[in-house]
């Protein structure tokens, strides 16, 4: 049976269900739960986690198993690491991918490289959950998609899920998963609400999705995007033109089959990502067309992405940083103008 | 106090470590060997000392300067010196070299290229160990500059604030690379820095296996009963290079010969054992010979082991089964 719940719902069923079946998992990180240490005050669990997504975990946990940690992101992730290298599987919390900036040598240097450098002996399975994107005019410094830069490094997996569904079952993957995970949450999607299936179940790392089907164009979103696309396809079918929607779900393990079958089946892509130009996953879509699906293409691959600038406050600003509907569908008709 | 038998046991490994650093810099200065090594001689004292009190459910974090830690912790001569070598048959396949040595069926989770990422790594072991209730202890090896890092102060503010066992055990060696400590940090004492965290601090003779015998095993002690972490600052000496092929130039040959003639690691325990009725001179000679041997023997086999197949750079980046 599936319920509508919000994306926070969901990810937290989520870590109640992963929790329950698996002692090894602990969540750790800043306001997980709030309030800590006054129980004998009536206080626990005050915040829940940022967003509320850890939230009645520590009361049916305990404060072993859910701690709240120190602003200390380069501690309490290197914490995580060497709890997860020796038996644990933490799932630890930086509340915005933004703050990597002070804790990044956990992800780059130690969990991405501990198997590899150990000669395939160490398994560090750890989940790092964080907020990524834009939207909420949180502005330059708590609204980047760095997503690119963690799918850079070797030996780490990223995920990004679009719908609360699909949010608890990549969430139950990751944490299953022997390897670390980065598990990005768009804020902008939070209390988007969505059918969820109960119980537990697990949606592979790697698989993409097709959310609607269309034969003339194909579009390429995660996250936030795969909605703007889904706009755009509504816009697009106005004009006559069917759009296919893939939703990536999981930037690395990349899904390239489905990307490639949606291309030979519409002979154009565009691909919509949040994130600056350069050096990201719509760059690395536009090389995967070329590389293997040249023979497909009847029209340049576009990339609709934000500029290469940071995310400004002001909304003006912001609403023209991000990917439209309307540059979508600009876009697509580029891409056939080019075709006739 | 320790046994007989455990104090021959002890020498064994100074003296392994010794051998082994010291054969390590003749054959690297031969070009028979590639990479950095930043090698422990001078310093024996402190992870002899320390992993005394350990076992293999305990753990062990490490840095740069980690050959000596591995050695006293247990992880096998042989793997190791393939593992130097590159090879196949190394403890970590060959993909790790000297500054990323481990074993975790030892407890070793890892030498570290980066100064002070392993802190924060010993206080998850910690956290581990309290979460199951295993009993154990894990205990971070980290030097003087490491103590100038995010990381160290973050690490010692979570492990004390969750009363973890955890065991910080900082090798102040007087610099780091060509800095001397006086010049990085505004204290002589460097364990001062426990008092910022409430956290138990001690100072050992890092050169006098008995002492940090003693000091680190007050702390080890006190972490295996909950009582929470320790900072206990060894100091010491290295008698090496930073790296071998470092040219120095920032000591005065009076400061190294004076550690070295007075306050060599060896020497001191073989007089204090000798006094104290623990060894004699001629079993401690049989264990040099004996340590000679094996790690020529090492050396051997690590020579004669086969590279890894280029094919093997794709593997071991994720778990796949
Ligand atoms: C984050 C980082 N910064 C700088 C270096 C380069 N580096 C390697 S060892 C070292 C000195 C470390 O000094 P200390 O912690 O006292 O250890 P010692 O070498 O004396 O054993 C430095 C600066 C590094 N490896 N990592
Ligand atoms: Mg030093």
């Amino acid at each position: 049976m599936a319920r509508t719940l919000s994306f926070t719902a969901a990810l937290n069923e989520a870590l109640h269900i992963a929790m329950e079946a698996d002692d090894d998992v602990i969540i750790i990180g800043e306001d997980v739960a709030g309030g800590g240490g006054r129980k004998d005050q009536g206080i626990e669990d005050a915040w829940g986690g940022p967003f509320g997504a850890t939230r009645g975990l520590i009361g049916k946990f305990g404060p072993e198993r859910v701690r709240d940690t120190p602003i200390s992101e380069m501690g309490f992730l290197g914490v995580a690491v060497g709890a997860a290298a020796t038996g644990l599987r933490p799932v630890a919390e930086i509340m915005f991918i933004d703050f990597l900036g002070v804790a990044l040598d956990p992800l780059l240097n130690q969990a991405s490289k501990m198997r590899y450098m150990f000669g395939g002996k160490a398994r560090v399975p750890l989940t790092m959950r964080t907020n990524v994107g834009a939207g909420n005019r949180a502005s330059c410094q708590h609204s980047q998609a760095l997503y690119g830069m963690t799918v850079a490094i070797p030996g780490l997996k990223t995920v990004i899920p679009s719908t609360p569904a699909d949010a608890k079952g990549l969430l139950l993957a990751s944490i299953r998963d022997d390897n670390p995970v980065v598990f990005c949450e768009t804020k902008s999607l939070m209390n988007s609400e969505g059918e969820v299936p109960e119980g537990d179940y697990e949606i592979p790392l790697g698989t993409a999705s097709v959310v609607r089907e269309g034969g003339d164009v194909t579009l390429v979103g995660m996250g936030r995007t795969v909605h703007t696309a889904l706009e755009a396809a509504d816009a697009l079918a106005e004009d006559g033109l069917q759009a296919d929607v893939v939703d990536l779900r999981s930037l690395y393990p990349l899904d390239e089959a489905t990307v490639l079958a949606s291309l030979e089946k519409t002979g154009r892509l565009v691909v919509v990502d949040e994130a600056t130009p350069y050096c990201g996953i719509a760059s690395e879509i536009g090389a995967l067309c070329i590389d293997k699906g040249f023979d497909f293409l009847n029209a340049p691959v576009k990339k609709v992405t934000a500029p290469h600038t940071p995310v400004p406050f002001s909304p003006v600003l912001e609403d023209e940083y991000m990917p439209s509907q309307e540059k979508i569908v600009a876009a697509v008709h580029e891409q056939l103008g080019w075709n006739t | 106090m320790i046994s007989r038998e455990e104090a021959l046991d002890v020498y064994q490994q100074l003296r392994t470590i010794r051998s082994f650093e010291e054969k390590l810099d003749t054959m690297m200065k031969a070009g028979k060997m590639a990479g950095f090594l930043h090698l422990y001689v001078g310093q024996e004292a402190v992870a002899v000392g320390v992993c005394s009190h350990l076992n293999d459910r305990d753990y062990v974090s490490s840095n740069h300067r980690g050959h000596g830690h591995c050695i006293a912790k247990g992880v096998d001569l042989k793997g190791m010196m393939a593992e130097l070598f590159g090879k196949k048959t190394g403890i970590c396949k060959g993909k790790g070299g000297s500054m990323h040595i481990a074993d975790l069926d030892r407890g070793m989770i890892g030498a570290n290229g980066i100064v002070g990422a392993g802190i924060p790594q010993a206080v998850g072991a910690a956290l581990t160990v309290s979460v199951k209730k295993t009993g154990g202890v894990a205990v971070a090896f980290f030097g003087d500059g490491a103590t100038n890092q995010g990381q160290f102060h973050e690490a010692l503010n979570i492990a004390a604030t969750w009363k973890l066992p955890a065991v910080f055990i900082l090798e102040n060696n007087g610099y780091g690379e060509a800095t001397p400590a006086e010049f990085a940090a505004p204290m002589t004492d460097l364990a001062v820095r426990a008092k910022s965290y409430a956290m138990h601090s001690l100072v050992a003779d890092g050169m006098d296996f008995f002492d940090v015998f003693e000091k680190a095993g007050e702390a080890i002690d006190r972490a295996r009963k909950g009582e929470g972490p320790s900072l206990v600052e060894c100091k010491t000496y290295r008698f090496l290079g930073h790296f071998v092929g470092d040219p120095i130039g920032y000591r005065t040959d009076e400061e190294l010969n004076d550690w070295k003639t007075n306050r060599d690691p060896l020497p001191t325990f073989e007089t204090k054992a000798i006094e104290m009725g623990l060894v004699s001179a001629d079993a401690l000679r049989r264990i040099d010979a004996e340590v000679t041997a094996e790690i020529e023997a090492a050396v051997a086999s690590a020579e004669e082991a086969p590279f890894p197949s280029p094919e093997d750079v794709l593997t071991d980046v994720y778990v796949t089964e």
